[in-house]
């Protein structure tokens, strides 16, 4: 049916990204007859996924059995500040459970409770402890475990090609898509009756991530050029404890389990000043007093709950005025002491690869002294607008999972609720991709003509003599978004942003790459960059709309949410559907929640 | 801060040579640090792997002054003063600079039995921390390969590669072997076309693993004694199969559902 001239492959399903979305679609389509093909960036089994360190969200109940699904779901929607999409939060708070026991089918090896059952720790807005976990490499264990059972099952993985471009059919339909391989820089293309997007975070946009080179929005970006919407992308998630020192890895992870284990954040005076920073939604449920957080950790039912784990964008925020009201380290952070709290046994035995990383890369002991910790770019909220049951976004034969995907999260995200995110809405959008192809739908052409558009395109810098370099203008791009589009934000900055935006993106279009094809960092960094404009744009254009404080959202000019605006999604469509085509905004309604599912929510207890 | 100087080995498979770069080097830093500093100035064009940048992924291995390591956990304080020579893993081919060709380790992957559990109880399998605890140290494996570089029945013997799995994949499959759950029987395979006997147990994988893992003394060791036991000695095997008591354990569990 195609007429390509370069290497050309046909599927029942390609799915983009090959981090736990990917990897748990792979498996549902395999399982359900599909011929599929996983497109990772990167080698198999190096994704984002492996980052993820705390654990995996799932109201099983086996340390604390009052907790339930309508517990996790109520956690959920309040950590969110009530913009998700209700029915992906309920479908998540239910399914997880039982995603997380399939990893034990699979291979995985959680921790373990005295009589053998899966431990579950705390975490932030979690009110019992829910998260099953490894040590602090959850993520790791989550990844290989998939990873196995993927190669087992046989599944055609490609590894090390970039994805530039979706391509549709003549009627509008998602038809493939077309790459290049990284080792050659030869072009592929790959017809498709389904296609899932599967490719993580943007987080590649900010100076101090968490994220690798490779979050840099690929499929929001594509999604968006395709006709897809993107929803809540001004809800981008800085996670409280980074690393601040030494520069060199300035924004590096520091889990949240450590908090969850019993460390706690003082400013340069040794004051505990999460106390003086708990927002009244969630007063009832947090300790007042240092003595009563403390008896919390020993037995759950002696105190309430500690501050410092309350959800990341309240903890984030409150980090961040202390340091500005000049409360902070000699490196710009605030301290997170664990060692002054717990053995340097619990701590080498919970927390080893925490004890490692400052240990090798800041030479500082965590048994022994505080870590100096400040916010990070760390997770996007917002995403491609998809069905909560099937994952199918406004394209046909387009489907989305994982980070990529919006609604599930809200304004903001509860940790341990991305790798339940992952595996849950991974099946079903395998499911969902699978559900679509068995009906019949196939595309009834390829065009090979805008695959022959993209692949010029990506070929341009490479013609181009004089041009910028594209690490100038990433290094640039980064330091620009955290200095106007980062964790407080303003119509001033924000307009400076809209305007500085504009002149990356000319900027862009001059790019030029010395080298060839094979192997080239500079000309794939090159040919990430439109990506990484485009979500820029989404993110400030969203932010800019929302003129309030949200979750992972704040407006310096709006502090106070708006009861209004918590019932619309700004809603984000490209009609030109180019890398520099304009960006539209409408404010669109959420789902109004059902009156058994609200009932939940006003439950205190 | 003072400059350093950085040999980095620029190449493909056709050949190469080192390339010299002179630049500012910050407190703190890494050589992947510097490396990057490299691509953003100098050589845009400079092929490396990356992810994570915190040890977790095992996407940076190469060889720093010709020792197998993570370019993203090598503090270039660590290392004694003078120039830094940085190489591609010596035992993978070269695609370009400091990339290599590792994908015979993915055919290794692919060939390993899949994991065996018997049918999941209601609420699930009951195991027990001390018995999971041995797979889980070979879970840490963020497969970097640095273990497989260094083999020397790798890296100085190519034509080993299609009968000899390599350092990473016995700790698969002592993991499997020795997990409480799996139902799999791999040992005739890992004796007859794994190549387990080719190891002559001179840890040199052990020495080079970022995660620690005692991967010669906790899992290839005591593979080949399983291997030897039920090779040459069905009663000794049988013995050891009843004694087994973790996966003896955890199978009792099992069909005990979940109260």
């Amino acid at each position: 049916m195609a007429d390509s001239s370069y290497e050309h492959h046909e599927y029942d399903v390609v799915i983009i990204g090959a981090g736990g979305a990917g990897l748990r679609a792979a498996i549902e389509a395999k399982r359900r007859g599909m011929k599929v093909a996983l497109v990772t960036k990167s080698l198999l089994g190096k994704a984002h996924t492996v980052m993820a360190e705390g654990g995996i969200a799932a109201a099983m109940g086996n340390v604390q059995s009052e907790d339930n699904w309508m517990v996790h779901f109520r956690d959920t929607m309040r950590g969110g500040k009530y913009l998700n999409n209700y029915r992906m939060a309920e479908l998540h708070a239910k399914e997880s459970p039982d995603r997380v026991q399939e990893l034990e089918q699979w291979g995985a090896l959680f921790d373990r409770t005295k009589d053998g059952k899966i431990l579950q720790r705390d975490f932030g807005g979690h009110r019992y402890a829910r998260l099953a976990h490894v040590g602090d490499r959850t993520g790791l264990e989550l990844i290989r475990t998939l990873q196995q059972k993927v190669v087992s099952m046989g599944v055609d993985v490609f590894m090390e090609c970039k994805v530039l471009k979706l391509v549709h059919d003549d009627e509008g339909r998602v038809a493939g898509c077309v790459g290049y391989w990284r080792a050659t820089g030869e072009f592929v293309t790959f017809q498709a009756k389904a296609v899932v997007l599967a490719t993580g975070g943007i987080g590649r946009s900010w100076k101090f991530t968490t994220n690798s080179w490779e979050s840099t929005g690929d499929g929001h970006a594509m999604a968006l050029w395709a006709g897809a919407k993107l929803i809540d992308m001004e809800c981008v998630q800085f996670h409280p404890t980074g690393m601040v020192w030494p520069l060199s890895v300035r924004g590096l992870l520091v889990t949240e389990a450590v908090r969850g284990d019993g460390g706690v954040l003082r400013n340069s005076l040794g004051e505990r000043f999460m106390f003086n920073y708990v927002a009244p939604m969630f007063r009832d449920e947090t300790a007042d007093s240092e003595e009563e957080a403390d008896k919390w950790y020993d037995d759950h039912d002696a105190g309430r709950r500690p501050p410092e784990l309350l959800p990341r964008d309240e903890v984030a925020r409150a980090i961040n005025t202390e340091v500005k009201a000049g409360r902070g380290t000699p490196h710009g952070g605030v301290y997170l002491d664990i060692a002054t709290r717990r053995t340097p046994e619990f701590i080498r035995r919970r927390l080893p690869s925490m004890y490692h990383q400052f240990m090798e890369l800041a030479s500082v002991d965590i048994t022994r002294e505080a870590m100096e910790i400040g916010p990070t770019c760390h997770y996007m909220m917002g995403g491609v607008q998809v069905d909560a049951d099937s994952e199918a976004t406004a394209v046909p034969g387009l489907f989305a999972a994982g980070e990529v995907a919006g609604g599930m999260h809200g304004a903001n995200r509860l940790g341990g609720n991305s790798l339940s995110d992952l595996v849950v809405f991974g099946r079903r959008a395998g499911l969902g991709a699978a559900d679509y192809v068995e009906a019949g739908h196939a595309p009834s052409t390829f065009n090979q003509v805008a695959a022959d558009a993209a692949i010029k395109e990506a070929l341009a810098p490479l013609e181009r003599a004089d041009g910028e370099n594209p690490y100038d203008i990433q290094r640039d791009l980064q330091e620009m978004m955290q200095t106007n589009v980062g964790i407080i934000r303003n119509a001033a900055e924000l307009e400076t942003a809209t305007k500085l935006l504009d002149e990356f993106t000319e900027r862009v279009k001059k790019v030029s790459v010395k080298g060839g094809r094979a192997y080239n960092p500079g000309w794939n960094l090159a040919t990430d960059l439109p990506s990484m404009i485009s979500v820029s744009k989404c993110v400030t254009l969203g932010a800019t709309m929302r003129k309030e404080s949200r979750g992972g959202h704040t407006r310096e000019d709006f502090p106070n949410p708006d009861p209004e605006l918590a019932k619309v999604n700004m809603a984000q469509s490209s009609p030109g559907g180019n890398w520099d085509s304009a960006v539209e905004v409408v404010e669109t309604p959420i789902l109004v929640l059902p009156a058994d599912l609200k009932a939940l929510l006003e439950e205190t207890k | 801060m003072a400059n350093v100087t950085m040999r980095v080995w620029r190449g493909d498979g056709d050949g190469g040579e080192f390339e010299s770069f002179t630049l500012e080097q910050n407190e703190g830093e890494v050589v992947l640090d510097l490396i990057h500093r490299i691509q953003a100035t100098e050589a845009p064009d400079l092929a490396c792997r990356w992810n994570c940048k915190a040890g977790k992924c095992g996407s940076c291995s190469a060889e720093i002054n010709g020792k197998p390591r993570l370019m993203c956990m090598t503090r270039m304080d660590s290392l004694p003063e003078g120039p830094v020579t940085v190489t591609p893993m010596k035992a993978f081919p070269i695609i370009r600079d400091l990339v290599t060709d590792v994908s015979f380790n993915y055919v290794q992957a692919a060939k390993v039995p899949a994991f065996l559990p018997p049918p999941m109880p209601e609420g699930g399998y009951r195991m027990f921390q001390e018995d999971v605890e041995r797979g889980q140290e070979f879970r840490k494996c963020i497969e970097c390969f640095l273990c497989q570089d260094v083999c020397h029945v790798i890296r100085d013997h190519e034509d080993n590669k299609p009968h000899y799995a390599g350092p990473r994949f016995f700790i698969r499959y002592a993991e499997l072997e020795m997990h409480p759950l799996d139902q799999n029987d791999r040992r005739d395979l890992i004796r007859e076309e794994m190549g387990l006997g080719y190891c002559n147990i001179t840890k040199c994988c052990t020495e080079v693993c970022p995660e620690h893992i005692k991967i010669t003394d906790n899992a290839i060791i005591p593979l080949k004694e399983r291997i030897v036991d039920a090779h040459y000695d069905p009663v000794a095997w049988l013995g050891r199969k009843i004694r087994r008591k973790p996966k003896t354990s955890a199978t009792d569990a099992v069909v005990q559902p979940a109260p």
